[in-house]
């Protein structure tokens, strides 16, 4: 497999397996993400992407193997993991916004309680980061009031509150009405730019050759391909990514 | 009707004290309660058995019990003093009964709360660097405490009329005191019954009303 990625990555995967009951959902993944690199993983749904993308912060925890996260070996648990969290942001599918909390406090919850940072100062950079995705007017209703398109705007804003070294995207559009998949993906594009490390599990196949610098094929818990954008989609090496890519390119 | 007029001061005094036992014993219960909540969620197995253990023999054993041990086995056999005052100590020791056993309760209907609240809210928490604590007191509690408040009030509705079983050691609220002016005033057993309930009934009206209101205006919408 060709290793892209420079010779101190951020992440390093090494022979990570898991288990859920009798389905070995992640099969000896080996993976390296650089700093500024973005990764987008895409494979047919059950092939273990969104697994692949939550083991990094440990909502899931492995069976066997090692991931080291900015040099370190990732904690098990307690307060390093909190740490280790606070410094890689995820955006879910489903959004998980605080239902109780406004929009802006959705995103001063984490730099005020993790970071002790003063509440004028997380709420001033608070704004900002609203103004950023672009709903800096919204800021003081509640999630619900939101469209979905809004809300992972609003999940994205949070995840960047926290300064994070990277962020996980575990299928960010897959819950929203075609017309708000674009407004998502412009913000990510923009953060790719910016030179954000990303990790993206999509089936957004325009924005994986519009922004990725990296193409990881799964199926069946393994990688089966990985290469660059151009390479993967127009001259995939493997039958079961040409596979994949006839079924969802084809319309 | 007369002794009921006559007697109203003591009849007021009674029931101060009935309110007494249950906005004090009801603060406790609901923290205590809300505390084992948390210990019968943690991902600690010891906690999480503790909490089961102690909410499993509370709830099921009858009140009239609790209390009784409570002044006995804790008043008189372990000498367990809150005062010298002796009806002050029996107060303590029946709030210390109350609140042990409507924890329990409290305890479930939490619980029961907390498993409304979508998994992802927890997931999103703990993803921002939140610790367990944190993620509990800040996103979980918040939300499952706003979803049962209805039944939280029915259970400080069974409170009010559970701080009866005080009588059962002496303490002299309500109950007790009916008891007495019952053997005061021989000929006016209804009209001091009657007045006894409509002041149970006074008690607990407004907190069914109460309740409802408050679980409407603070429901989170999703």
């Amino acid at each position: 497999m060709t290793e892209i990625s420079g010779p101190d990555p951020l992440v390093r995967l090494e022979g990570v397996n898991k288990h859920f009951g009798p389905l070995h959902v992640l099969q000896d993944i080996d993976l390296s993400v650089g700093r500024g690199e973005v990764v987008v993983v895409i494979g047919p749904s059950g092939s273990g992407k969104s697994t692949l993308c939550r083991v990094l912060n440990r909502l899931e925890t492995i069976d066997s193997g090692s991931i080291v996260f900015d040099g370190r070996e990732l904690p098990a648990e307690g307060r390093a993991l909190a740490r280790l969290r606070s410094e890689v942001g995820m955006v879910f599918q489903s959004f998980n916004l605080f239902a109780h909390k406004t929009i802006l406090e959705n995103v001063t919850l984490g730099p005020t309680r993790v970071r002790k940072v003063p509440r004028q100062q997380a709420e001033q950079r608070g704004m900002e980061l609203l103004e950023r995705v672009g709903i800096a007017s919204q800021a003081g209703k509640y999630p619900a009031q939101l469209s979905g398109g809004q809300q992972q705007r609003t999940a994205i804003a949070r995840a960047l509150a926290m300064d994070p070294k990277m962020i996980l995207f575990d299928e960010p559009t897959s819950a929203l009405d075609p017309e708000m998949v674009q407004e998502v993906l412009d913000v990510m594009v923009g953060l790719a730019k910016d030179g954000m490390t990303m990790m993206v599990v999509t089936h957004e196949m325009g924005f994986a050759r519009r922004a990725a610098n990296r193409i990881v094929f799964m199926a069946d818990g393994q990688i089966v391909e990985e290469g660059s954008p151009s390479e993967f989609f127009t001259q995939p090496s493997t039958e079961r990514a040409r596979d994949f890519l006839s079924k969802i390119l084809t319309h | 009707m007369e002794a009921v007029v006559d007697e109203l001061p003591v009849i007021l005094g009674a029931f101060w004290l009935t309110v007494k036992l249950t906005v004090v014993s009801g603060l406790i219960s609901l923290v205590w309660g809300i505390a084992l909540a948390a210990m019968r969620v943690s991902p600690l197995p010891v906690l999480r058995g503790a909490g089961a253990l102690y909410v499993n023999v509370l709830r099921n054993t009858p009140l009239t019990l609790i209390i009784v041990f409570c002044g006995l086995g804790l008043g008189t056999v372990m000498d367990v003093q809150f005062s010298d005052n002796l009806s002050l100590n029996s107060f303590w020791l029946s709030i210390i009964g109350l609140s042990a056993y409507t924890s329990a309760f409290v305890c479930e209907v939490v619980r029961a709360g907390i498993n409304t609240v979508p998994l992802g809210q927890a997931e999103a928490a703990r993803a921002i660097g939140l610790t367990f604590l944190q993620t509990l007191r800040l996103v979980i509690l918040p939300q499952a405490v706003r979803t049962v408040i209805a039944p939280l009030g029915s259970l400080l509705n069974a409170l009010v009329k559970n701080t009866t079983v005080a009588a059962a050691i002496g303490v002299m609220e309500a109950a007790l005191r009916m008891k007495n002016l019952f053997d005061a005033h021989g000929d006016a057993i209804i009209p001091i019954f009657l007045g006894f309930a409509a002041g149970f009934v006074v008690l607990t009206l407004p907190l069914n009303l109460l309740s409802g209101r408050l679980a409407r205006r603070l429901a989170v919408v999703r």
